[in-house]
């Protein structure tokens, strides 16, 4: 080990096979109580539908699930162990509270069909959250139904197109920015849009006279991330708002790094006709090794007769209830009212901050981001110039000279106690190092987060080879993911199976 | 700001290092007439206590102290404690997608075992991570079957969950995918001569749900030859997870589309629940949503990774199969908890409890007066009455006695009058079977 690593040093890891491989006949984990109805016969009551038997699932004892989930938890790195810099994924802090309120038996318990009348006070955070988000965002009207960011895309540009629709004509495409994200192509293609790119200029944004070159009648709307993953605020924004206004187009804004901007500006105020938002990124609600997320969706007035059924009113007795009756509703797009979970979490992170704490917590974000980049310049290549927010975008160019990408550095860094960067992405930069810290790092981390990437470029320079192998200290090598594509082994099989296969 | 790591000082040694003036030159690039000039109008800032207290407030009177037959698509069982105390583990909440395998060893191998779970309770070869939810993933395997058979039309049983079928009409308006229903029969199953003439040779996808919305066990072996005759897929939703205890696998089906809530997931006014998307081996390049496989590492140890990424939108862009992203790893990983507590055995004793405290309250309410529709078909938990009474005055009337009623049929059924679809589980206590049995005689 680097003896100028000062975050981390190794420690024991507990091996821990498969659940399976633990499992043995007679083992359990449960107790139900006695059955206080008559008992039943299966295979009288369901005939040829009854199950004969569970196959292979697991029978373990109640410590052995405690001691299994525990040893793999403490395989994974989290956001409670560090600095977890990956650009355009905001990994902040989850405050606890957000927990513990969720968790509330009156709101954990409450089933989305039980009357409305035992359902106000779910209603409440339903309809303070939509209050709030609309006032953040500067926009009229929400959506708190998509269960996710790119199902938020899907609901706003489904949007866009009821309302174009209403008007007479669809329109043909979505115009994406070639920084973009891939679920926005993927979007617009779900919602049955071409898709057409739009080059970024040399200070990596939205060119103004491509634009007006490539905005006509079959443009439905430009998604545009704002800032973009570069990192990059987009100046001309209003502008860009008022090319396509100008031709009937509408503008939807990505809002995957609101977490620049909350407190400081509003979507709503510079042009943007539609955007969504990922509670997971912006509001705190924990990312969960993938998700679940939350992608609410806050549009403008001429918007508002589409969202999704059913919305949020208050009746004329003063109650709050659920208002099925859209007749120009674009639909729905999932079951019940959304990660209602998620929901709690946000409005709490929200009410933790309020606005002072909102605008300080962007403002320390930007901060953290610039100060990063200070420090990096010069041992690593930034190919655009421009003045960033809330993340940075370096390149592997001076390391590539020696052989060693953006994903060798990422595994190293790895070795210094740290989660890696985002790697190769935006794809408009050639082996990207996009490094978002979010304000929950202090100053010793951004300072400590520094000195290791800046270890690691003279390591590149004296003992590349040692980098390409990387990581060294942690309880698996490199994974040779090409074997997991080629024969894909996607589920365990008793070995008696796997090997007669 | 208590979620705040820095003092005062701090930030102007930072400002100073970046030869910033003050935290305003940061934000220059935002044109001056879009800055904010004031704060935003929401409350102030409330004290961690306060928080608290608010959401007390909230969840008052809702749900807690209540008995309840409500099913209908989220279900109420029992949370064994450990799920929790493991969720909470900062090391799984607090992880983001398993992008670099070597320090998300504990996410992926979890993953691993949610796939191999699933795929041994719905008896396909693969499962997916998970996907948004039952009704979004109903969606997405229409799409699939779409994709799979080069067909574009697609065939939903009307017994399906009415929420997921707005969900799939959404989704299917601008695919090109036109969808038709097929009716139920006396028995609330799928009514079969009907679906054989709904097929045609353009159909690529035909979706039930078993149990069906109504509670009736499909008889998915026969309905799988009626669609397999015609070319199409046949997509079996389960919307009841805890019948796979009980229920035969609908292995004769070529995706298993399941809502997986039943297995551990507060019901939580409606979500974060926790879909999940199953298949045969040769499906598998179609099938959306993220994937975890094993593989082996340079010393040659056993190790999980994120595999056949080239489905995904952040390769394919445009072409890819779905833009699906985030998932629910997390509620994903209460499924899996759940599982492992009952296990082999436990989950068909769980689902024998459920079995017989809906035969019981069946029978009873049939003694009490109320008219069972839909006999003849077997059912798992859930079944639907027929009263004199509005079904929504009787459900007034036991929630005095804090007993939350059935499901009122006629909001999405309007032809099915007083009808309503009650759902008994492990927790549903005689005495609640009992004295609901004497509200729905009237």
């Amino acid at each position: 080990m680097n003896k100028k690593i000062r975050k981390v040093t190794t420690h024991i890891s507990q091996n821990e096979v498969l659940l399976f491989e633990r499992s043995s006949a007679g083992k359990k984990a449960y107790e139900l109580p006695p059955l206080d109805v008559p008992e039943v016969d299966p295979a009288k009551l369901l005939g040829a539908q009854a199950r004969q038997d569970l196959g292979h699932m697991p029978e373990v004892s109640e410590v052995e699930i405690i001691r299994h989930f525990t040893r793999l938890s403490t395989w994974n790195y989290a956001v409670d162990h560090g600095m977890y810099p990956l650009g355009s994924c905001t990994m902040k802090y989850n405050p606890r509270v957000n927990e513990a309120v969720a968790r509330l038996t009156g709101l954990a318990e409450a089933h989305p069909y039980q009357p409305e009348r035992i359902s106000q006070g779910a209603l409440r955070i339903l309809k303070m959250l939509s209050e709030q988000l609309i006032e953040i965002t500067g926009m009229d009207a929400i959506t708190l139904q998509p269960a996710a960011g790119a199902h938020g895309e899907l609901t706003g540009i489904l949007l866009v197109r009821a309302y174009l629709e209403s008007l007479g004509n669809p329109r043909k495409k979505v115009l994406i920015p070639d920084s973009a994200h891939g679920t926005n192509p993927a979007t617009a293609a779900m919602a049955g849009y071409a898709v057409e790119n739009l080059k970024s200029n040399a200070a990596g944004m939205v060119d103004i006279a491509s634009l007006v070159a490539q905005v006509n009648e079959d443009v439905a709307a430009l998604m545009l991330t704002n800032p973009n993953t570069l990192g990059v605020f987009e100046q001309e924004i209003h502008k860009i708002a008022e090319v396509l206004h100008a031709k009937g187009a509408l503008l939807y804004m990505d809002g995957a790094n609101m977490n620049a901007l909350v407190g400081k500006t509003r979507p709503g105020d510079f042009g943007v006709d539609v955007m969504h938002l990922n509670l997971h990124k912006t509001f705190s609600t924990p990312h969960g090794g993938g998700g679940p997320g939350s992608g609410p969706v806050a549009c403008k007035k001429i918007l508002e007769p589409f969202l999704p059924s059913p919305v949020v009113v208050t009746k004329p007795d003063g109650t709050l209830g659920f208002d099925y009756n859209r007749p120009q509703s674009l639909g729905r797009v999932r079951m019940f009212y959304g990660n209602f979970g998620m929901h709690i979490r946000a409005l709490a992170y929200i009410m933790a901050n309020g606005p002072d704490g909102l605008r300080q917590t962007t403002e320390d974000a930007v901060l953290n981001a610039n100060y990063i980049r200070k420090g990096l310049e010069g041992a690593y290549d930034l190919p655009y110039k421009t003045p960033t927010m809330h993340e940075v975008v370096f390149s592997d160019h001076i390391q590539s000279q020696k052989g060693i990408k953006t994903g060798d550095i990422a595994k190293r860094l790895i070795d210094y106690g740290f989660h890696p960067y985002t790697v190769s992405f935006p794809l408009v930069v050639h082996g990207a190092i996009m490094i978002e810290p979010t304000e929950s790092e202090s100053k010793e981390s951004c300072d400590m987060f520094i000195e290791a990437m800046k270890d690691i470029a003279e390591e590149v320079e004296e003992h590349p080879e040692f980098v390409l192998e990387a990581p060294h200290n942690t309880r698996i090598s490199r994974l040779d993911e090409t074997m997991a594509a080629r024969k894909p082994i996607l589920r365990w099989k008793p070995q008696s199976e796997a090997v007669g296969k | 700001m208590r979620y705040l790591p820095k003092s005062e000082s701090d930030r102007e040694v930072m400002l100073r290092q970046i030869g910033a003036k003050s935290i305003d030159d940061l934000f220059a690039a935002i044109p001056p007439e879009y800055r904010l000039k004031g704060d935003l109008k929401i409350p102030r800032a409330y004290a961690e206590s306060e928080i608290v207290e608010f959401f007390r407030d909230c969840a008052t009177g809702s749900a807690q102290g209540y008995a309840t037959f409500l099913g209908a698509g989220a279900y109420s069982h029992y949370r064994p404690v450990v799920i929790d105390s493991l969720v909470s583990r900062g090391e799984f909440f607090t992880a983001y997608t398993p992008y670099q395998p070597e320090i998300a060893q504990g996410t992926l191998q979890s993953i691993f075992e949610f796939q191999t779970m699933i795929c041994e309770l719905t008896g396909m070869d693969v499962a997916n991570a998970s996907m948004y939810d039952g009704s979004t993933g109903a969606a997405e395997a229409l799409m699939m079957a779409a994709r799979l058979t080069g067909r574009h039309k697609s065939v939903v049983a009307s017994s399906v969950h009415p929420e997921y079928r707005e969900v799939i009409t959404t989704y299917a308006r601008y695919q090109g995918m036109p969808i038709s229903t097929v009716a139920y029969s006396k028995n609330g199953r799928v009514d079969l001569s009907a679906l054989e003439k709904g097929i045609d040779n353009e159909t690529a996808g035909v979706l039930v749900q078993s149990p069906n919305f109504f509670g009736a066990i499909e008889d998915v072996a026969a309905i799988a030859d009626l669609v397999h005759k015609k070319g199409a897929l046949l997509i079996v939703s389960i919307a009841e997870a805890v019948s796979l205890g009980i229920v035969k696998p609908p292995v004769e089906a070529d995706i298993v589309s399941m809502e997986a809530q039943s297995f551990g997931v507060p019901l939580g006014f409606g979500g974060p629940y926790c879909g999940v998307m199953a298949t045969h081996d040769k499906f598998v390049r179609q099938m959306p949503g993220r994937l975890v496989g094993q593989t082996l590492d340079r010393n040659g140890k056993r190790g999980f990774v994120l595999t056949l990424s080239t489905r995904e939108q952040h390769i394919r862009r445009e072409k890819a199969t779905s833009n699906i992203c985030t998932n629910q790893a997390l509620v994903a990983l209460m499924c899996s908890i759940f599982m492992t507590v009952y296990g082999r055995e436990g989950l068909k004793d769980l689902a024998k409890q459920n079995l017989a405290k809906a035969h019981y309250a069946a029978g009873e309410f049939k003694k009490a007066g109320a008219t069972l529709l839909f006999e003849g078909a077997p059912r798992f938990n859930e079944f639907v009455i027929q009263t004199k009474t509005d079904s929504y005055a009787i459900n007034d009337k036991l929630l005095g006695q804090r007993i939350i009623g059935g499901f009122p049929l006629k909001k999405f059924y309007p032809d099915l009058g007083n009808a309503s679809l009650w759902c008994c589980t492990e927790t549903t206590a005689k005495a609640s079977i009992d004295a609901a049995a004497k509200q729905v005689a009237l």
